[in-house]
């Protein structure tokens, strides 16, 4: 303590803020947590128990391994500490089982792995201008960067209250944007690689990388415009490039292909049998076109348009996990939605490619890419939000612009975060965290660039300080209304579509703010 | 102000400590047939619901003074009253006389815990907010870094939000008593003391350094003029509010007798459980509580108290200054913990709020002296299963206040604030220069021997002969801090105005 204390001591703003945040996690322990903690329970009772070649075939539980190797490999590797906690944990037939101590271990599995995702916004404060910084710790733009990523509000209640492992795997995501930004770029991209390995939801901004790396370091050279010069193309560069994806493909993937289980560990990976939209609906384009649906559909019931024999009884809004039938607008298969993240993610790869702008434009390009995702893909959770308000952030702290759309991205999708926390004691921790963590982003950066034009119109501020009016209707007057048992989905119908519209909002701004970004020569030249 | 979002950033945290510490255990979970203090608050709303006023203190059929009756001030049953009425509106079940007994429910720990955080945000956190902002001679940020280190105090989070009780309204009406008394606001200032008082009779241990403070200013006045004006105000105002609380219990003799029998119950002898005060780490050697008489425990206790703090209490009538006050507050409040008769562990938040106002004045020491404090309650909470909030919050306090005030850069004869005192030692001993690192020794001291014993109490089982071991050891070795600290503080108090002095005669 006293070793701890001497470190804390010497003006280490950055240990002390990443021990805070530690300690609150450590506070967060005996608070709800969701299905997923059994979740990652049975995980480890399969890789524990069962041979390699079981892992996914494993269907006792209904929570069946369906994140990549490398995860399953995590879990196994986890196990082994689990088993001096409690053995019992590790039994595959012990469906729902939570000791105390399997709660200890679990979220303190969560709390020290994060220690990667403190490594890696360490490494992140390195890459961003500090031009700008006063004398002021406060006002220094690292000391902010560092404060939005480790205090992150999605990442807290999503790792250490719903239960998810996210903390470590943004922290690999960090890390290789990191290594990228400070051009050692093979590095970045082995720990992209692996990343993919731990989870594929991060397959949706690999356009991004797989286009940068393409573009700004297999050809070494651009003409004067800023075009590519194609004789520039350097073989060496591609091969490792190549050759380090391919091996850590190979050391994942490959003992199943021995063991030929591909396909079902694709059928896995990417269950499209489940609906369109979440339990709980993303804030996303298919919220608002669900929604255009019902009211369409209820319009038409009023004027007899519509025959009412017709009308499938499936309701979406129950909030059950299904496939389900829009009444009036052309239902969505997973063919159109893929297509429209598509189209969604063509013109900023395009831009990355024609226009680049070393790592940041690199970064621009990536947040678009899971802004578009997460706005048009199939079956969306809400949590992916935080895909790309955590790269957001480094961007945040360098320009007024991006400081604005970060602003509306981070309140509006935290605050889609809120139905996932839904028991009454953890009501007053996610208002006061998001309080906590809305209160400082906006008051900090309003305050790093005061100099510059205000950060919101009154349009925006007005649609921001709308979110209260909705908290207190949602969770503290409709409780009490006669609609909560005949229409117990419309807080979360409210929630997700208002949302959805600044996510909607601030994705255009971003796309606006990149098609319509200087010209390329101007920020080459740096 | 630009900087203010900070402080509402600052608030914020201590509300989420408070919040996340609440979803721990409570006192006497699910231990019938007496549980603890979260049962004794919840029958004392069943009881001034379902009872008239005039039965409130009293023994009857409906009233078992033995489960939990009754033993605060009327201001503590008001509000209960109050509490009552919401549980009713909630939920009639929480109350019904006889069959709520031992109620216990999540729905009703929200209910519970809410009571406690509302109060809290109330009354204890925006004196804390005002007091910082009010400190003189620092900068924004150094106000809100203390603001930051003083709400995060974990003795008080842990008691009122793991153990359950109401601290932060008695301690915040101190706070708000010693906000109003040291910016020349008397009256109001005596008016939230004396809410203080009538909420929990153990702000008594404030009371004398109140009553020195503001006796001291009326003689400054001159006591013919302005200062004997002053006097009687402040009489009428102790008087009335006095009055005003306790208007139902004065309609005869008896109600008020019982009362007061009630408050001040001298048949439970010298201490209570394991205290880390003198009578009890004493009676490890010797059995005080059963060798001598009671009239004579309460005699010596008594002795003792009074010669403790005679002096910094007379120094405090003839140099009144707000922050000698303050000091005077810390020295009069522990002697009240080491020597006084029928001490809780508890009480040492009494002597804990006091040396948080002067956190920023000596952070080093103030900082340590809020380590032990939480650690001299470490058998209370563990009893309560609050090991691991307790481990976090003290952690959490001890990297702000090393953060906040870097405070181990802080260790010379100036910032401990014994400058005055060893210059004058060196009078007699020219070598006397070896003090502040004395302290420094003694506190890596103090905080290994508080690590381990932590430690042994957490892993070890105590030998079947001395199954109290580890709580005595805890006591005793808090005790030791608390008598050193005893000596600090009243140093400070004593050479205080020499150095005043000394500085003027440089400027």
């Amino acid at each position: 303590m006293a070793a701890l204390g001497i470190a804390a001591g010497s003006a280490n703003w950055f240990t002390a803020l990443a021990l805070g945040v530690t300690l609150l996690k450590c506070l967060l322990i005996p608070t709800y947590h969701s299905t997923d903690f059994e979740v990652h329970r049975n995980w480890l009772a399969i890789t524990h128990n069962l041979p390699i070649s079981q892992w996914y075939y494993e269907a006792t539980s209904e929570w069946t391994l369906d994140y990549p190797p490398f995860f399953a490999w995590f879990e196994y590797a986890l196990s082994h500490v689990a088993k001096y906690f409690d053995p019992e944990m590790l039994k595959v037939h012990n469906l729902n089982y939570s000791s105390s101590r399997t709660l200890l271990f679990q979220r303190f599995s969560v709390i020290f792995t994060d220690a990667l995702f403190v490594y890696a916004v360490y490494e992140c404060c390195k890459c961003i201008e500090g031009r700008k910084s006063g004398k002021e710790l406060l006002e220094k733009p690292k000391f902010i960067l560092s404060v939005l990523l480790l205090w992150n509000f999605g990442l807290l209640i999503v790792d250490h209250i719903h239960f998810q492992y996210n903390g470590f795997l943004f922290g690999l995501m960090l890390l290789s944007i990191a290594r990228l930004f400070q051009k050692r770029h093979v590095e970045g991209a082995f720990l992209f690689a692996v990343l993919l390995h731990f989870k594929h939801i991060y397959l949706y901004v690999a356009p991004a990388y797989g286009v940068y790396l393409l573009r700004s370091y297999c050809f070494t050279a651009v003409k004067p415009d800023g075009s590519v010069r194609w004789n520039s193309f350097s073989f060496v560069r591609v091969t490792s490039l190549g050759l380090v994806v391919f091996l850590v493909t190979a050391l994942s993937l490959g003992p199943f292909l021995a063991l030929n289980q591909l396909p079902q560990i694709f059928s896995r990976l990417f269950p499209f049998k489940r609906g369109l939209c979440h339990a709980y609906w993303a804030p996303n384009f298919w919220a608002l076109y669900n929604v255009l649906d019902k009211v369409l559909s209820v319009i038409g019931l009023q004027l007899k348009l519509l025959d009412p024999s017709k009308i499938p009884k499936a309701s979406m809004t129950s909030g059950l996990v299904q496939e389900f039938q829009h009444v009036v607008l052309p239902s969505v298969t997973p063919l159109a939605t893929f297509v429209c993240t598509l189209m969604a993610v063509l013109p900023s790869v395009f831009c990355l490619w024609f226009k680049p702008q070393g790592p940041r434009g690199f970064l621009r390009c990536l947040i678009l890419c899971a802004l578009s995702s997460f706005l048009f893909g199939w079956h969306v959770h809400e949590k992916a939000i935080l895909l790309a308000i955590l790269p957001l952030s480094l961007l945040s702290v360098e320009k007024a612009d991006d400081a604005s759309i970060f602003l509306i991205l981070t309140t509006t999708g935290h605050f889609s975060l809120f139905p996932l926390l839904f028991t009454a004691p953890e009501l007053p921790i996610k208002i006061l965290l998001m309080l906590l963590f809305t209160i400082y982003s906006i008051s900090s950066l309003k305050t790093l660039f005061r100099k510059e034009k205000p950060l919101f119109n009154w349009m925006e501020t007005f649609y921001l300080l709308g979110l209260g009016p909705l908290e207190i209707c949602c969770e503290f007057l409709f409780p009490f209304t006669s609609w909560k048992l005949k229409y117990p989905f419309i807080p979360l119908l409210l929630t997700s579509v208002y949302c959805a519209v600044g996510i909607t909002y601030s994705w255009l701004k971003l796309y606006v703010s990149v098609l319509t970004g200087p010209p390329v020569g101007k920020t080459k030249k740096k | 102000m630009e900087k203010w979002y900070l402080m509402t950033v600052v608030v914020l945290i201590g509300l989420t400590v408070r919040w996340t510490v609440s979803l721990n255990s409570y006192s006497g979970a699910g231990k019938p047939p007496m549980f603890g203090d979260y049962e004794a608050q919840r029958h004392w709303q069943e009881i001034t619901f379902n009872l008239p006023i005039k039965q409130w203190y009293f023994n009857s059929s409906d009233n078992n003074l033995q489960y939990w009756g009754l033993d605060y001030p009327p201001l503590t049953a008001y509000h209960s009253l109050l509490c009552a009425h919401v549980a009713k509106f909630i939920n009639p079940d929480w109350i019904a006389l006889h069959t709520s007994r031992g109620y216990e429910s999540q729905a009703h720990k929200l209910f519970m815990r809410t009571t406690v955080l509302i109060a809290d945000l109330l009354i204890y956190i925006p004196a804390v907010v005002l007091y910082c902002c009010c400190l003189k001679e620092i900068s924004t940020k150094k106000k809100i870094a203390n603001a930051l280190c003083i709400l995060l105090y974990p003795g008080l989070i842990l008691i009122d939000y793991g153990h359950f009780q109401y601290n932060s309204v008695s301690l915040g009406f101190a706070l708000w008593g010693v906000l109003g008394v040291s910016y020349d606001w008397d009256l109001l200032g005596s008016l939230a003391f004396c809410l203080a008082l009538n909420y929990k009779q153990m702000e008594l241990y404030h009371s004398l350094p109140f009553f020195c403070f503001l006796l001291g200013k009326c003689f400054k006045k001159g006591l013919k003029g302005k200062g004997f004006a002053l006097l009687l105000k402040l009489a009428c105002t102790v008087a009335g509010s006095f009055i005003l609380c306790w208007l139902p219990f004065f309609t005869d003799k008896e109600q008020t007798l019982q009362v007061l029998r009630r408050l001040f119950p001298v048949d439970r002898g010298l201490f209570e459980d394991k205290v880390a005060n003198v009578w009890c780490s004493f009676s490890v050697f010797l059995k005080i509580k059963d060798i001598l008489p009671r009239d004579i425990q309460i005699i010596i206790s008594f002795c003792f108290t009074f010669l403790s703090l005679l002096p910094a209490c007379v120094k405090l009538i003839l140099q009144p200054s707000p922050k000698g006050f303050k000091f005077t507050l810390v020295g009069c409040a522990l002697s009240f913990f080491l020597f006084s008769f029928q001490v809780h562990e508890k009480s040492i938040l009494l002597v804990s709020l006091p040396v948080c106002l002067v956190l920023n004045e000596i952070p080093f020491m103030s900082t340590w002296f809020l380590l032990v404090s939480t650690f001299s309650m470490l058998p209370l909470l563990l009893k309560d299963g609050l090991l691991l909030p307790s481990l976090v919050t003290v952690m959490a306090f001890f990297i702000a206040c090393a953060t906040c005030f870097s405070i181990f850069e802080k260790i010379c004869e100036e910032e401990l604030q014994l400058k005055s005192f060893s210059i004058s030692v060196r009078k007699y001993l020219p070598s006397f220069t070896f003090l502040p690192r004395i302290i420094q020794y003694l506190f890596f001291l103090s905080v290994i021997t508080m690590a381990l014993l932590t430690l042994m109490t957490i892993t070890l089982d105590p030998p079947q002969k001395l199954p109290d071991l580890f709580s005595v050891l805890v006591c005793f070795v808090s005790c030791l801090n608390f008598l050193f600290f005893l000596v600090y503080f009243n140093i400070i108090i004593m050479w205080d105005s020499k150095t005043e002095r000394n500085q003027k005669k440089v400027n």
